[in-house]
């Protein structure tokens, strides 16, 4: 009880009775799958027209409280004890067919991928009827209204193209959208959002959590917040529970927990993400050094015919990067930078246009002649649950490049291979692991390793964080630049994430529709924008108290 | 995301049902390879006097019209319903996962020419297709097998082509070939481990199927002459004496349990990983 009086301390309580605003309210909340327990007695409250986030990181047991508060646990699997009060009723208690009532229509949910939550073969309006069958309206003709009129609630700005499209049809932002509109509908009491921005790019991601705090204010929702991000939550929510291990750490309103954090696990936190601490990697760092360029892309122009329209993907980019250094390549998806990155590597040849690294030409090459130039240059995907080879086991995908290449006996290669794991800081016991048993960020640290072993000059660094994370994150990124620090080694370091380009990179290029629309130092572009785009980009960083 | 993790670390555990299979299928196997282990009466010669006995403890399935015992006919015909099987899925793993691979693995014209092929083999009844090529092949067991053999090279191809598809397309294919990897590396140490976990579930599946596909060729004269005792033959023969019903039920219910139990294991090892 004493973490509820004091989340809500700093509001005044409404006049009528002293129970009256508290709209959701869980008391000694403990999950167990099968056995085990995965949130230990957690306890919050939530007044109507404010917002409270939960924040931790993965295996925090943060989804799992919202899926319990949405009673939407695995039958049979989960059991959820404790208190769930939703407007003074215990929904834990209630049965399935009275709780079912409230579930869509009082309380709303926004998922996280919106990619997978909707049918994919069947078109939004029909969808959005399914949902529209919640509201109390007979009339079909004016359920539809209903719904046009959501859609333009929450900004989108043609609902009649929206509601006939089919999902493919729509971009991630869009959909987002769609899903907010559904949840709110039914005029909910309360809204879940399970990290409804995660899948999205930064500048939408402003957009939607600007919609979820206007839609707050507008239609006086209750808005539970679940993010790995302090960043955001600090920016959007009123009040803050941190969650460690299914444990409340700490909990407050967000100008407290925020400015004055108690525990060492906040603190850690807020430590973390990149956009509150820019100069963090500073020591790690040389700054620009006025080395040779060891990447130079000039003029580079690759265009793709899909059903017969010419796309540009990449439209006449140069840039270059001295040795030693990091070059940030920063835009949205479908920026063109993915593209750039592959032409780099030789995965595809250019139109026009000429790369070179360490001074060998990287276009028009043979496939043999390329083999030899990207023992140099290595690449690091975005995803280390798709980039490993699930058969195999850490030492045989960390080998693999020497196997392949022959460098060195069998010694020497399994000596390798324990140096470059050593590197990124993991033990030997990760040997004869398989992927499926490594976490996401021992998965990158092994993916890492992997384009370490051949000791390359360049490495290609492909969104390496954003499946990660910001405490995994800031460990990847603190692995990479002590890394480059003792290796000299050439990164080029893809990201949609400003705010950690800023702490990691030395130049950087901003791509827009396959253009670089402004290129430089780091500090010059943060500091003085000379270009909107490039401004609008620095807005969407979450800036943590509003 | 949060979820994953406890069930993910929990010791998995197999299932009764599982076990079960996995000791019928080792019984059946143990019967294929030593038979003398399991009974002591001759399967082809019998005792006249006692013929067309009940089940009993000293002749479990009962005996036939020549007063052979039927356990030990069952059990002696084990081994060549097993064998046949296994050639029989050894053809379509082979041949079919060879032509699934380079079809999955060659883009154009090879992967045209060789999915219509599958295609044609595919708009055939198995059973069917086996009979044509049992009658062209020769009256005779192992005729049988090759030829139940061929009428499921067209799944297996077809089923290691989406396979072999699906993991030339994945991020960790790349990755190797940007490490140095060469095509044939990726293709024998990637893409085939990662399809052989389906073929693999496939092929018990295929077995179980096959076993019932032999039997039913024997059941119809098309395997070896008696006093062989393949499985689909005993029933065959036990039919013409509805007073006897066991020398129908006995090989039947073995022949059942034992298709069930590959089947159970298989769906057992699609869900494992």
């Amino acid at each position: 009880m004493a973490s509820q009086d004091r989340l809500t301390l700093d509001r005044v309580a409404p006049p009528a009775e002293p129970e009256a605003g508290t709209l959701l309210r869980v008391d000694g909340l403990s999950v167990a799958y099968g056995g085990n327990e995965v949130v230990h007695d957690v306890g919050f409250g939530l007044r109507r027209g404010e917002s409270l986030a939960l924040i931790g990181e993965s295996g925090s047991g943060k989804s799992t409280i919202a899926r319990a508060v949405l009673r939407l646990l695995p039958p049979g699997a989960g059991r959820a004890i404790g208190r769930v009060e939703f407007d003074g009723q215990d929904v834990l208690s209630l049965s399935e067919r009275r709780f079912r009532p409230l579930r869509g229509r009082r309380i709303g949910f926004v998922p996280q991928d919106p990619g997978h939550a909707l049918n994919a073969v069947r078109k939004i309006g029909v969808q959005a009827k399914e949902a529209a069958a919640l509201l109390d309206e007979p009339d079909a003709a004016r359920r539809e209204e209903l719904v046009l009129e959501t859609f333009a609630q929450v900004g989108l700005d043609d609902p009649r193209r929206v509601y006939d499209s089919y999902p493919h049809q729509l971009s991630g932002g869009m959909l987002q959208r769609v899903l907010i509109g559904l949840a709110v509908l039914p005029k909910p009491a309360l809204l879940v959002a399970d990290e409804p921005t995660s899948a999205l790019d930064v500048t939408v991601q402003k957009r939607i959590l600007d919609l979820l705090s206007r839609l707050r204010e507008e239609l006086d929702i209750g808005l539970l917040l679940i993010t790995h991000d302090l960043a955001i939550a600090a920016e959007r929510a009123d009040s803050l529970v941190v969650l460690k291990d299914g444990v409340v750490r700490e909990a407050g309103p967000t100008a407290t927990v925020f400015a004055a954090p108690a525990s060492d696990y906040t603190r850690r936190l807020h430590a973390d993400v990149p956009a509150l601490n820019p100069e963090r990697y500073r020591h790690l760092r040389s700054g620009v050094r006025g080395g040779e360029p060891k990447i130079e892309v000039s003029g580079v122009t690759k265009t793709f015919t899909v059903e017969g329209k010419v796309l540009t993907a990449v439209d006449d980019v140069s840039f270059s990067v001295p040795a030693g250094t990091t070059h940030a390549l920063v835009g949205e998806s479908g920026s063109g930078k993915t593209t750039a990155v592959r032409l780099l590597l030789g995965l595809e040849q250019p139109d026009s246009g000429r790369i070179a690294v360490a001074g060998e030409q990287v276009t028009g090459r043979s496939h043999a002649s390329l083999r030899s130039i990207r023992r140099h240059l290595q690449l690091v995907y975005q995803n280390p649950f798709t980039s490993l080879d699930p058969t195999w086991r850490v030492e045989r995908l960390v080998r693999e490049p020497l196997d392949r290449y022959r460098i060195g006996n069998r010694t020497e290669r399994t000596e390798r291979v324990r140096a470059a794991l050593d590197s990124v800081g993991l033990g030997e016991e990760l040997l004869s692991r398989k992927p499926s048993a490594l976490s996401g960020g021992q998965r990158q640290r092994v993916a890492i390793a992997r384009s370490l072993v051949l000791r390359p000059d360049v490495i290609v660094l492909d969104e390496p964080t954003s499946a990660l994370d910001v405490t995994v994150q800031a460990g990847i990124v603190d692995v990479l630049l002590t890394l480059q620090a003792e290796l000299k080694l050439t990164y080029v370091f893809v990201s949609h994430d400003l705010a950690l380009v800023r702490q990691v990179a030395d130049t950087v290029s901003v791509m827009h529709r396959g253009r670089i629309v402004e290129s430089g130092l780091v500090s010059a572009i943060f500091d003085d924008p000379q270009r909107s785009y490039t401004r609008e980009l620095l807005e969407s960083i979450p800036a943590g108290v509003s | 995301m949060t979820v994953v993790a406890p069930a993910r670390l929990a010791v998995r555990r197999v299932p009764p049902v599982v076990v079960l299979s996995f000791v019928v299928v080792a019984l059946v196997l143990s019967w294929s390879l030593v038979p003398g282990l399991f009974t002591a009466q001759n399967p082809d010669v019998g005792v006249p006097a006692d013929k067309f006995l009940g089940p009993s403890a000293a002749h479990w399935f009962g005996t036939d019209h020549l007063g052979r015992d039927l356990f030990a006919r069952v059990v002696h015909g084990t081994a060549s319903s097993v064998t046949s099987g296994l050639i029989a899925v050894g053809i379509g793993v082979v041949v079919g996962g060879l032509v699934g691979l380079v079809a999955g693995f060659i883009d154009g014209w090879a992967d045209v020419v060789l999915s219509r092929l599958v295609d044609a083999l595919l708009a055939i009844p198995a059973f069917l297709l086996a009979i044509i090529i049992v009658t062209s092949l020769g009256f005779e067991t192992v005729n049988a097998a090759i030829a139940t053999g061929v009428s499921t090279v067209g799944v297996f191809a077809r089923v290691t082509r989406a396979e072999v598809l699906k993991a030339r397309s994945s991020v960790f294919v790349e990755a190797s070939y940007l490490q140095g990897g060469s095509r044939w590396h990726i293709l024998l140490r990637h893409v085939l481990p990662n399809a052989s976990r389906s073929l693999l579930a496939l092929a018990v599946v295929e077995f179980g199927l096959s076993i019932l596909i032999i039997a039913g060729l024997a059941f119809l004269g098309y395997g070896d002459p008696p006093p062989a005792s393949d499985w689909g033959l005993l029933v065959s023969v036990g039919k013409n004496y509805p007073l006897a019903p066991w020398l129908v039920y006995a090989p039947a219910l073995v022949m059942i349990a034992t298709v069930l139990s590959v089947n159970r294991i298989s769906r057992w090892l699609r869900k494992t990983d």
